[in-house]
């Protein structure tokens, strides 16, 4: 390709990438007014609900706000749970919640015109080097939430989701920006396409799986107060704050979900893995040394299987497997932004 | 009073304790976080440098993390026994299960429960009119054995139902992915012992025999024998790099490394190949890998008499992107004293403000050799090995550079410089001196490529257990194992009552569509049966 036109498809993609970074920001704050409503409707059911304890159902809401009081503790053994509208008080889909999705596939597709702009100014595939694996990464993430979109409703993780993105974006234009360069012997290989897109893919189910687990998390300590407040007999406490988490699907639910993320996401990290061992005994003579990368590989490999099995153990489903997928994903993003650019190892790529 | 446990008590206890599922989640957390140490602190199998500089600048820490074993983390003690403790809990684990899914593969499905509404996604229908509790389980049993499930019949004077059960492939799949990794650590562990691997550096025009002796360093697996080593030749012909010249923010980046070679089997004709940095040659049982370049001037030393003393391509370790190298000759013999010489090569040598000389280009636009002269006792002689890359200047005197103010020799290619007190002469040999006079002084040194060649008979076992371990996760993780009962119950007015309903076993998000399914099919079998039957009773 000719070098000017080279430089001039760069720029075109850095133009792309910052107005994708734009529309991620309206996205995110469009999602984060989703939350905000949700959050004062819930507690002007929980008003009215003081006032008149008896069910007293709400405009625009499906159920009424005495289901609040009698909930269920969720039953973990239910495997097979659909994603059904299991939430305590179910609420539709906001216009904010509907402008999020909307800007937030606008952001995607410029997302995607820079990553493939950078892809052809540089002649090659996009990720080579930090500021093009992250440029990559994130529009895998964004990819995988919007696919799973399509199957499931969690659209409620858009806030997590656009933020995760514009503060990696951030990061990588900041931070980890290098100029075209062609690529290095060393990542002159088939595997680079392979290898390095299934670690992005697997990252992004990673990232989708740790917001569920969170967001278990936080549902679970709601609806344990709720019982206690139901045990007491006492109006309901659900907290001043994230009132939103009664919109959400209990916790049970959020714990399928996010389990059948994370198994996905652990098939093609055990694929990345391999793909690397092929790829390092053809460039480096030996197909697993110990290298820093290799060692956060595995050990990113273990944690998750160890939140495989955590679902198998009696006493360790819910709460705790879900801190096993929080710490897995810690340790994927240590992987990415520590290891490649402070440790010492082969995997000297980040180009900076 | 509790019962005495015996030493079998005992025994038999801890075993329970260690093949259990928080035991093993327990040590696979344990694994997790015993790998750690070993990505802060360099370690003697990939970074062995590192080691010995980090025993440097922390001399009184070192010692102790060598003690607890820091530097060699996952060959340690501990780490060893909490890979080698998870993987007796999981064969302590897997081996019963596998009887046990052995005895299930051969097991019928359980009798249909009583009550089904307890069950997911129940469903009831009446049955076409004229239809026969019997005859309606019999097309169910036919729909469920067609979407691959294992059937059994259950048949009473009131009612009549199947019981069925799939995806018995799950926990196949659980079973092989932990075999496959247990074969995989058996190969590791083993396997490595049959192989070797040894690193040799070859200047261009230089031939290698594959012979132990002839390898710079040889590290061979417990149970190699060297006399198996195949006598091949190989010869590097040339060394080919080429630089991004046109990309002005990557300029002078290295874009391909070919070393081009000569592969002689032991009485069979030569055949040229390739080595590459992502390419490895495969020949003779071998790998042969490229890992290393760089430039080896062509150095001569003639004593005053015109002896030539030393002669030859010295392999220069580089020092910087833009190939600044340094190398070492060493002239025991044939001079009035021994001599040691400390190179630096530069290959676009380039004068920096503060006068000292730097690359500034890796190829060779304008090369430079600059030496340091020493003369003392070189050591040599007192039988300890010593390297070839490195100068104990303790014993010397330097003589050229530095401190003793006589400039260090400084030599284009082609020209030649008288050694201090009168020992000789040094000679940088122009290895083309016709295009050097042109200006061109890129074929003017010679480079070298330092290979690694191995051999691992275990690979293929590696690749094989892989891929079993793909296809147990793939099956154990996403195949569904899930009962479906058909049950068909005759009224008092000879209506059919059907219901449906099923039980996942694991981790099944598509049951209850999966029910409706099959409740959708055995209807519409039904009706067209019901057709069949009904249309000669209405003539």
């Amino acid at each position: 390709m000719n070098l000017i036109d080279s430089a001039l498809l760069n720029s075109y993609s850095l133009y792309a990438l910052y107005s994708a970074m734009a529309i991620y920001a309206l996205a995110f704050i469009a999602f984060a007014v989703d939350l905000a409503r949700r959050s004062s409707a819930v507690g002007a059911i929980e008003a009215a609900d003081l006032v008149e304890t008896d069910a007293a159902s709400s405009a625009g809401f499906a159920a009424s706000a005495g289901s609040t009081v009698t909930l269920k503790r969720p039953v973990l053994s239910r495997i097979s749970a659909r994603m059904d509208d299991d939430a305590a008080l179910p609420y539709g889909r906001s216009s904010s919640l509907r402008v999020g999705v909307a800007l937030t596939v606008l952001g995607w597709a410029l997302h995607l015109a820079a990553t493939i702009m950078r892809g052809f100014a540089a002649d090659r595939v996009p990720w080579a080097n930090m500021y093009e694996f992250a440029l990559t990464g994130t529009l895998l993430i964004m990819t995988v939430f919007l696919i799973v979109l399509i199957r499931a409703d969690l659209r409620f993780l858009g806030t997590f989701v656009t933020g995760l993105v514009l503060v990696l974006l951030g990061v990588a234009a900041l931070q980890f920006y290098v100029e075209v360069a062609p690529l290095p012997p060393a990542l002159q290989s088939a595997w680079l396409v392979i290898h390095v897109f299934v670690a992005s893919l697997a990252t992004g189910m990673f990232a989708l799986g740790f917001a569920l687990s969170t967001v278990q998390l936080l549902q679970f300590r709601r609806e344990n107060r709720t019982l206690e407040a139901a045990a007491a007999r006492s109006a309901v406490a659900s907290g001043r704050r994230l009132r939103f988490l009664a919109t959400l699907p209990s916790s049970a639910t959020l714990e399928n979900l996010a389990y059948r993320i994370n198994i996905i996401g652990f098939i093609l990290w055990t694929f990345t893995l391999m793909a690397g061992s092929i790829w390092a005994e053809q460039a480096w003579g030996r197909y697993w040394g110990w290298d820093t990368k290799e060692v956060w590989t595995f050990i990113i490999w273990v944690i998750y299987a160890g939140y495989i099995h955590a679902r198998a153990t009696r006493g360790w489903r819910g709460s705790r497997s879900a801190w096993l997928a929080i710490i897995g994903f810690s340790a994927v993003m240590f992987n990415f932004g520590i290891v490649n650019v402070f440790f010492k190892g082969l995997h000297a790529y980040s180009g900076l | 009073m509790q019962p005495k446990l015996g030493l079998t008590g005992w025994l038999r206890w801890f075993w329970r304790q260690l093949t259990s599922m928080r035991t093993a989640l327990f040590l696979l957390l344990l694994l997790a976080i015993a790998s750690i140490p070993g990505s802060l602190v360099p370690q003697r199998t990939s970074d062995p440098n590192g080691v010995t500089q980090y025993f440097t600048d922390n001399p009184d820490l070192a010692p102790i993390l060598d003690k607890l074993q820091a530097f060699d983390v996952y060959t340690s003690a501990w780490f060893s026994s909490i890979y080698l403790l998870l993987f007796i809990s999981l064969i302590g684990c897997v081996i019963p299960r596998t009887k046990h899914h052995f005895q299930a593969l051969r097991a019928k499905p359980p009798t249909t429960p009583a009550r089904l509404g307890r069950l997911f996604g129940f469903t009831t229908q009446d049955a076409p009119a004229h239809t026969d509790a019997r005859d309606a389980i019999t097309h169910a049993r036919t729909v469920l054995k067609s979407s691959g499930y294992r059937v059994a019949r259950f048949d009473s004077d009131t009612e009549s139902s199947v019981s069925a059960e799939r995806g018995y492939l799950r926990e196949t799949g659980n079973l092989v992915f932990h075999a496959a990794l247990v074969g995989i650590l058996i190969t590791v562990g083993f396997g490595g012992g049959y192989g070797f691997s040894g690193q040799r550096v070859l200047v261009e025009g230089q031939t290698f025999v594959n012979t132990l002796l002839a390898y710079d360093s040889f590290n061979p697996g417990r149970f190699f024998d060297d006399t198996t080593l195949d006598p091949y030749t190989l010869s590097l012909d040339d060394f080919s790099v080429s630089y991004e010249q046109r990309n002005l923010q990557a300029y002078g980046q290295p874009i391909d490394f070919t070393a081009d070679v000569t592969v002689t089997p032991k009485a069979e004709a030569a055949e040229p190949g390739a080595v590459k940095v992502n390419g490895p040659l495969r020949t003779n049982g071998t790998s042969i890998y490229l890992l290393g370049n760089g430039y080896a001037p062509t150095i001569q030393v003639t004593a005053p008499d015109g002896t030539v003393v030393f002669s030859d391509s010295v392999p220069f370790l580089p020092q910087d992107a833009n190939l600044t190298s340094l190398g070492i000759v060493k002239v025991p013999d044939g001079l009035a004293e021994q001599i040691g010489m400390i190179g630096f090569f530069y290959p676009t040598q380039d004068t920096a403000a503060s006068g000292a000389n730097f690359s500034s280009y890796p190829d060779l636009e304008y090369p430079l050799l600059t030496l340091n002269v020493y003369t003392g006792d070189l050591g040599l002689n007192a039988g300890v090995p010593t390297s070839v890359y490195a100068l104990d200047t303790d014993t010397l005197t330097q003589q050229t550079g530095g401190k003793t103010g006589v400039a260090s020799i400084e030599l284009k290619p082609g020209a030649s410089a008288a050694l201090p007190g009168g020992l000789g002469t040094v000679s940088f040999i122009d290895n083309n001196p016709a295009s050097s006079a042109a200006g061109d002084f890129t074929q003017s040194v010679p480079r070298f490529a330092s290979f690694d060649i191995h051999h691992d008979p275990t690979q293929i076992w590696l690749i094989s257990f892989s891929m079993l371990v793909l296809f147990g996760l793939f099956t154990g993780l996403l195949v569904p194992r899930r009962r479906v009962w058909v049950k068909a119950t005759t009224r008092a007015d000879g209506t059919v009552h059907l219901e449906y309903a099923g039980l996942a076993r694991g981790d099944d998000p598509a049951l209850e569509a999966a029910v409706s399914a099959v409740a959708a099919r055995h209807l519409k079998l039904l009706k067209t049966h019901q057709t069949v039957v009904a249309t000669p009773e209405s003539t």
